[in-house]
C-alpha cells in the first residue's frame, strides 16, 4: 500500500517566529518561499499564528497550509529550532504555487530530531587504514594542498583536472561559482576541467550566443501576453512546473496557441490540451533527431509566405553576407538572413520525409508562429531545452530555431523571446576562461586515455551524469585504486611518505581524487579525500531564475556538522596551497593564492559578484525580497535595485556590431559519430527525460520514504506491445544493453509511447542510463545524449518494492 | 457523482459555507481550544467515529460523497468490487479518501474508468486502487485515507486518517 504518513496535527508557528527569503533550489523557475523559524519550546494558536489566519477553520482551494513535507526541526545558531517552509503568494514567479519538490525543501534538511537526510556528510574524510575516516578540516585541507601542489609543480597545471558546476541554486551559485573560479581560473590556469553533466568545459548553446541571442532573454510574463507558445524538446510541466502552471497555462487560457516539438507524448502535451483546448494544440511528433530539418522548413515557409519581420531583420541583424566563417570553433557560418537561407532553405515536403509528420501540420505550424493576425505582427515565445541541447547536432539545430524568432522579430519584445528553459538556476561569475580554448578538452576521454594526475570534484556524480558511463566508471574506479593501495602500503608513515606514495602512484597512472559534495556520491566512493559542503540556507546563496531573477536566499539553519560552503572550502584549498608551495620554495607561486582571506559567503560574493556589479549587496538585495531584481542590475534608485525586463529591447544584440547574426544550419543527419550504426543496429530508441517528482535532486530523494515508495527504481516507459515481445509486466526489471554497456530499470507501461521509442528516467542514482550512451559529441564536445539504441531483456520479476505501487497513466483526464 | 461533474465550482462553493456552519455539525472529540483548566492534550489526535454509510448504500465503482471528520472536509466512500490491500468491509474491497487535493485543495473528481481522482487545479492524479498513491502531481503526500469500521450490520464507520487533510493544522479541528 501507499507510503502513509501517519501525521495527523503540526505545530503551529507563532506570530514572532522569524521569517526568511528563500529561493527554491531545486530547479530553474526559482519559485519564492518564506522559511519560518521559531523557538523549540515556543508556538502559536489557531488564531494567534505566523499567517495571519484563522487555522481553526478549513481553508479553501489555493489557501495557505503546512503540508507535513514543509516542517522539519533543525539547528539554528547551535539550538534546534522549529522550521516551516512554505510557498509565497507574493513571488511573482509561483505566486503561492508549491511543487512536489520544491514544497519538500523542509524534509529534505538534515535533521538530527526528525532524522532526515542523514546521508549528508558532517566532516571531511580521508581514506585511511582502508576506509573513508572522519577527520579535522586541517588534515584533510592539508593533504589535498600537499598532494595538488607537487603534481602542478613537479609536472603543469594540466595535471589537474577539475569537474565543477557552473550553475546556481543547489551547489554552485554567485558566491561557489566565484570561489572556485578564483582557484582554478585566476590562481590557477586550469583548462583541463569540466561541468557536472558535460564532458567538457564548454556553453550548452554555443550557437545562439555566438548568433549575439543570450539563452535567457524573456521574462516569464510573456507567456501570458503571446499569441503562440513553441516548446521544442522540453517537458515543462514536469521540469519548470511552476513556470508551467502559472505563465504558461494563463497564457494558453488567454488564447495562446501552443506548437509542442518533441517525439513523445509527454504529460506536458495533454495538459496544454486540457489548458488550450485541443484544437489550439499542434504536436509535432517528430522522428529521433530531426528538429533541424523542422525549423529549416518552417524558416523557409515563413520567409516564402512573406511572414518576416522585415523592418526588425534590416535593422537588428547582420546584412553583409557571412560575419564567421564556419571552422573548428564554430560549426556553422553565420550571417545575414540571406547567406543563412543558402543552406537552411528546405521544402515542406522533404522536412515533411525526413520528421515523419505532414507536411500541412509544418505549415500550419509555421502560420501560427508567422502568420500575421488581425493585420498584426503575431507575437511568438520559443523555449527549449535538453531535446536539442543534448540532441542532434547541438549548434546548427538550436542556431536554426533561433534563426526563426529572428526572423520574425520574436525577440526583445513583449510576448516573444527564445529561450533555454534551463535546468538548475544560474550563478555564473567566474574569471575569464578563454585559456579553456573552443573546442575545449574532452575531459572524460583524457581520463580514459590515463591523462591528468589529480581530480578534484565539486558536487557533480559523473557515475550518474555522464556519458559512456561504463567505461568512465571503470576506468576511474581502477586508477583510484592504484592510490588507494599506495596510501594502504603507506599507513603508519609520516605525511611525507603518504604524499611521495600517492604522488608515486599517480606517476604510475593513479588518480588522486578530491570529492566535494554534500553526501557520499557515487564517484565520492573513489575519492581519497572528501570534503563536506553545505547549501543554500545553510549558507546565503545568489542566483538568478530563467528570467534572469536574482535574488539572496538567505541563510535560515546552520550547515549540517562541519560542513561548509564551497566557496569557503575553495579558500581553504588556496590559503593551503599558499602555505605549501612556500614551504617548497615557490614564492612567487604561492603569491598567486593569495587574496582569500573571507570568513563568510557574503565576503566571496564581495570579492566576486559585487566586483562586477557594484549596485548589488546582500542589504539590497534583501529588501528586494523574493520578486528580486532582472539581470542585468542597471542602478539603484529610490531603495530599489533597477533591472531589466526583457534583454535586447532596443533591437542591439550582443555582437561587436550590435547586429544579430543568423545561422547557415544546413541539414547534415546525424551529426555525432556512431549514432546512425547504433540506430540501425538496435532495436529500441532509449529516449532519456526527466520526471516531475524528483527531476534534478533524486541525489537527495534516494534517502526520502515518499518519493522512494513511489519509485524504487528507476522507471523506463515503454509500449504494452513491445512489453509483450520481450515478455514484461508492469514493475518487471529489464535490461538494458548495447555495445557502451548496461543498465536497469523497471518497465512502466505507456500506451501512448510509439512503438520502439523507450524513455527512460536520467541520472538515477539505481540505474544509470549513461551507461548505454556512446562517447559522441559534437564539434565543441557537446554529448547528444537523447540518441542511444539498445536492445532489451527481462531480468527479474517486479521485486517486492515494486509490487504495491501504481503503474496507471500519468495524464491528467478531465472528469 | 454530483461533485464531481462541475469541480471547481463546487470545491469553492463547499468553502465559502465557512467554518463556522461546520463546527457545529462536529461529532465528538474536538480538542479544547483555550480554557484554564484544560486538560492536558493526549500525545495523538482523538479522531471520531463517524457512520458514513451501510455496505447495502454502495455500488461497485460509484463514489459516495461523505464528510470526515467534520462537515468541512469533503471525501469519498468507493466500494472497488474486488478485495484491496487495507479494504474494509465484507469483501475487503471497500475505501474511503479526502477528496481535497492535498497539493493546493481543489475538488478532486473520480474517473471510474481507471479508479483514479484526478485534480482539475494542476493535473494530479491519485489511484484508488494502490492506497491513494499520486500516480502523478504536485502534491508531497499521497491522499489521506480513512480508517474504516464495518460493524455487524453493515454500517460503516470512519475512525482515522493517514495522512494530514488538506488546509489544517490538524484533522480535528
Ligand atoms: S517549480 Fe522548481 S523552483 Fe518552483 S518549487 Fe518546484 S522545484 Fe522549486
Ligand atoms: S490542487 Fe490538485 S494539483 Fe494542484
Amino acid at each position: 500500500m501507499a507510503y502513509k504518513r501517519q501525521i495527523d496535527r503540526l505545530p503551529i508557528p507563532p506570530k514572532d517566529a522569524k521569517v526568511h527569503n528563500v529561493t527554491c533550489h531545486y530547479c530553474i523557475v526559482g519559485c519564492g518561499y518564506k522559511a519560518y523559524t521559531w523557538d523549540r519550546n515556543k508556538q502559536g494558536t489557531p488564531t494567534e499564528n505566523a499567517f495571519g489566519i484563522d487555522l481553526s477553520k478549513q481553508q479553501g482551494a489555493d489557501g495557505t497550509w503546512m503540508a507535513p513535507s514543509m516542517y522539519n526541526v533543525v539547528k539554528q545558531d547551535g539550538k534546534d529550532v522549529h522550521l516551516a517552509v512554505m510557498p509565497d503568494h507574493d513571488c511573482v514567479v509561483n505566486s503561492g504555487l508549491g511543487s512536489i519538490r520544491g514544497a519538500r525543501m523542509a524534509e529534505n534538511r538534515p535533521s538530527t530530531v526528525t532524522g532526515t537526510q542523514q546521508q549528508r556528510l558532517r566532516d571531511p574524510m580521508m581514506w585511511r587504514y582502508g576506509v573513508l575516516q572522519p577527520t579535522s578540516w586541517d588534515d584533510a585541507l592539508d593533504l589535498v594542498a600537499q598532494v595538488t601542489a607537487r603534481v602542478v609543480t613537479e609536472g603543469s597545471e594540466d595535471d589537474l583536472v577539475v569537474s565543477m558546476f557552473d550553475h546556481g541554486g543547489s551547489a554552485g551559485g554567485y558566491e561557489n561559482t566565484w570561489g572556485t573560479g578564483k582557484l582554478y581560473f585566476e590562481s590557477m590556469k586550469v583548462k583541463n576541467c569540466r561541468i557536472h553533466n558535460r564532458p567538457a568545459y564548454n556553453s550548452e548553446v554555443h550557437s545562439t550566443r555566438d548568433m549575439g541571442v543570450g539563452e535567457l532573454n524573456y521574462q516569464y510574463k510573456d507567456y501570458e501576453l503571446t499569441d503562440t507558445i513553441m516548446i521544442v524538446g522540453a517537458n515543462p510541466l514536469e521540469t519548470q512546473t511552476n513556470l508551467f502552471l502559472n505563465h504558461m497555462v494563463p497564457g494558453m487560457r488567454n488564447g495562446a496557441k501552443v506548437i509542442f516539438v518533441e517525439p513523445r507524448r509527454t504529460v506536458s502535451v495533454n495538459a496544454a490540451e486540457v489548458a488550450a483546448g485541443k484544437d489550439n494544440v499542434l504536436h509535432l511528433q517528430i522522428n529521433a533527431g530531426t528538429d533541424m530539418a523542422l525549423f529549416n522548413a518552417l524558416l523557409t515557409e515563413i520567409v516564402a509566405k512573406g511572414w518576416v519581420d522585415k523592418d526588425f531583420i534590416a535593422n537588428s541583424t547582420f546584412q553583409d553576407g557571412i560575419a564567421q566563417a564556419q571552422d573548428a570553433g564554430h560549426p556553422a557560418a553565420l550571417g545575414s538572413i540571406e547567406e543563412a537561407m543558402k543552406s537552411c532553405t528546405m521544402s515542406l515536403s522533404e522536412a515533411a520525409g525526413i520528421c515523419g509528420v505532414d507536411a500541412a501540420d509544418i505549415a500550419k505550424a509555421a502560420a501560427w508562429i508567422a502568420e500575421p493576425k488581425d493585420g498584426a505582427r503575431r507575437k511568438c515565445v520559443t523555449a527549449y531545452e535538453k531535446g536539442i541541447i543534448w540532441g542532434n547536432d547541438n549548434y546548427r539545430t538550436i542556431g536554426a530555431l533561433v534563426n526563426i524568432a529572428l526572423a520574425t522579430g520574436n525577440v526583445g519584445r513583449e510576448g516573444g523571446g527564445v529561450c533555454r528553459l534551463g535546468g538548475h538556476q544560474e550563478g555564473y561569475y567566474r574569471p575569464s576562461d578563454a585559456h579553456v580554448g573552443r573546442p575545449a578538452t574532452y575531459v572524460d576521454q583524457l581520463l580514459i586515455n590515463g591523462g591528468g594526475k589529480v581530480h578534484h570534484v565539486w558536487a557533480c556524480d559523473h557515475y550518474k551524469t555522464t556519458l559512456n558511463a561504463s567505461q568512465f566508471k571503470r576506468i576511474h574506479k581502477k586508477r583510484s585504486d592504484m592510490v588507494k593501495e599506495a596510501m594502504d602500503a603507506a599507513a603508519g608513515g609520516t605525511r611525507e611518505d603518504l604524499v611521495n606514495a600517492i604522488v608515486g602512484a599517480v606517476n604510475k597512472g593513479g588518480l588522486f581524487v578530491v570529492d566535494v559534495d554534500i553526501i557520499n556520491s557515487q564517484i565520492g566512493q573513489n575519492a581519497h579525500v572528501v570534503l563536506a559542503a553545505c547549501e543554500s540556507n545553510e549558507m546565503n546563496l545568489t542566483s538568478m531564475n530563467g528570467e534572469r531573477r536574482l535574488r539572496l536566499s538567505e541563510k535560515y539553519m546552520d550547515p549540517f556538522g562541519n560542513s561548509k560552503p564551497d566557496c569557503l572550502i575553495a579558500a581553504g584549498i588556496a590559503q593551503n596551497m599558499e602555505r605549501v608551495l612556500k614551504a617548497m620554495g615557490k614564492a612567487d607561486y604561492a603569491a598567486q593564492f593569495q587574496g582569500y582571506d573571507w570568513s563568510t559567503e557574503e565576503d566571496a560574493f564581495m570579492d566576486g559578484y559585487n566586483k562586477g556589479n557594484p549596485e548589488v549587496t546582500y542589504d539590497r538585495l534583501r529588501q528586494m525580497g523574493n520578486n528580486g531584481v532582472q539581470e542585468p542590475v542597471v542602478g539603484f534608485e529610490n531603495g530599489k535595485l533597477v533591472g531589466v525586463e526583457r534583454l535586447y529591447s532596443n533591437g542591439e544584440f550582443g555582437t561587436g556590431d550590435k547586429k544579430a547574426r543568423f545561422c547557415a544550419a544546413g541539414w547534415r543527419g546525424w551529426q555525432a559519430e556512431g549514432k546512425a550504426e547504433e540506430q540501425a543496429k538496435y532495436k529500441y530508441w532509449i529516449n532519456n527525460g526527466r520526471a516531475n517528482i524528483f527531476w534534478q535532486n533524486q541525489f537527495l530523494d534516494q534517502d526520502n520514504d515518499f518519493i522512494q515508495d513511489r519509485f524504487p527504481f528507476p522507471f523506463i516507459e515503454m509500449n504494452p506491445a513491445d512489453m509483450a515481445d520481450i515478455g514484461a509486466g508492469p514493475g518487471d526489471l529489464v535490461e538494458i544493453h548495447n555495445a557502451n554497456g548496461a543498465t536497469q530499470a523497471m518497465v512502466y507501461p505507456t500506451p501512448t509511447a510509439r512503438r520502439g521509442e523507450t524513455l527512460m528516467v536520467f541520472g538515477s542514482p539505481a540505474g544509470s542510463q549513461g551507461n548505454v550512451i556512446n562517447p559522441g559529441v559534437n564539434e565543441l564536445v557537446l554529448p547528444d545524449y537523447k540518441h542511444t539504441w539498445a536492445d532489451i531483456r527481462k531480468i527479474s520479476d517486479a521485486p517486492a518494492t515494486v509490487k504495491a505501487i501504481s503503474f496507471k497513466s500519468k495524464e491528467y483526464k478531465s472528469v | 457523482m454530483s461533485r464531481c461533474s462541475n469541480l471547481v465550482d463546487v470545491g469553492r462553493r463547499h468553502f465559502l459555507r465557512g467554518g463556522s456552519v461546520a463546527v457545529a455539525g462536529l461529532a465528538t472529540a474536538v480538542l479544547p481550544v483555550g480554557g484554564a483548566k484544560a486538560a492536558p492534550a493526549n500525545a495523538q489526535i482523538n479522531y471520531p467515529s463517524n457512520r458514513l454509510a451501510n455496505v447495502s448504500d454502495l455500488t461497485v465503482n460509484e463514489p459516495m460523497d461523505i464528510e470526515y471528520p467534520d462537515a468541512d472536509s469533503p471525501g469519498a466512500l468507493i466500494k472497488l468490487g474486488q478485495a484491496i490491500e487495507g479494504g474494509a468491509g465484507p469483501d475487503g474491497d471497500i475505501v474511503a479518501f479526502s477528496t481535497l487535493c492535498p497539493h493546493k485543495g481543489w475538488q478532486l473528481a473520480y474517473d471510474s474508468k481507471d479508479s483514479t481522482f484526478n485534480c482539475p487545479g494542476h493535473f494530479s492524479r491519485f489511484d484508488v486502487e494502490a492506497g491513494g498513491q499520486q500516480v502523478w502531481g504536485h502534491a508531497t503526500q499521497n491522499l489521506p485515507q480513512y480508517t474504516l469500521r464495518v460493524d455487524d450490520n453493515g454500517d460503516i464507520y470512519a475512525e482515522g486518517a493517514s495522512d494530514l487533510i488538506f488546509g489544517r493544522p490538524s484533522n480535528v479541528l
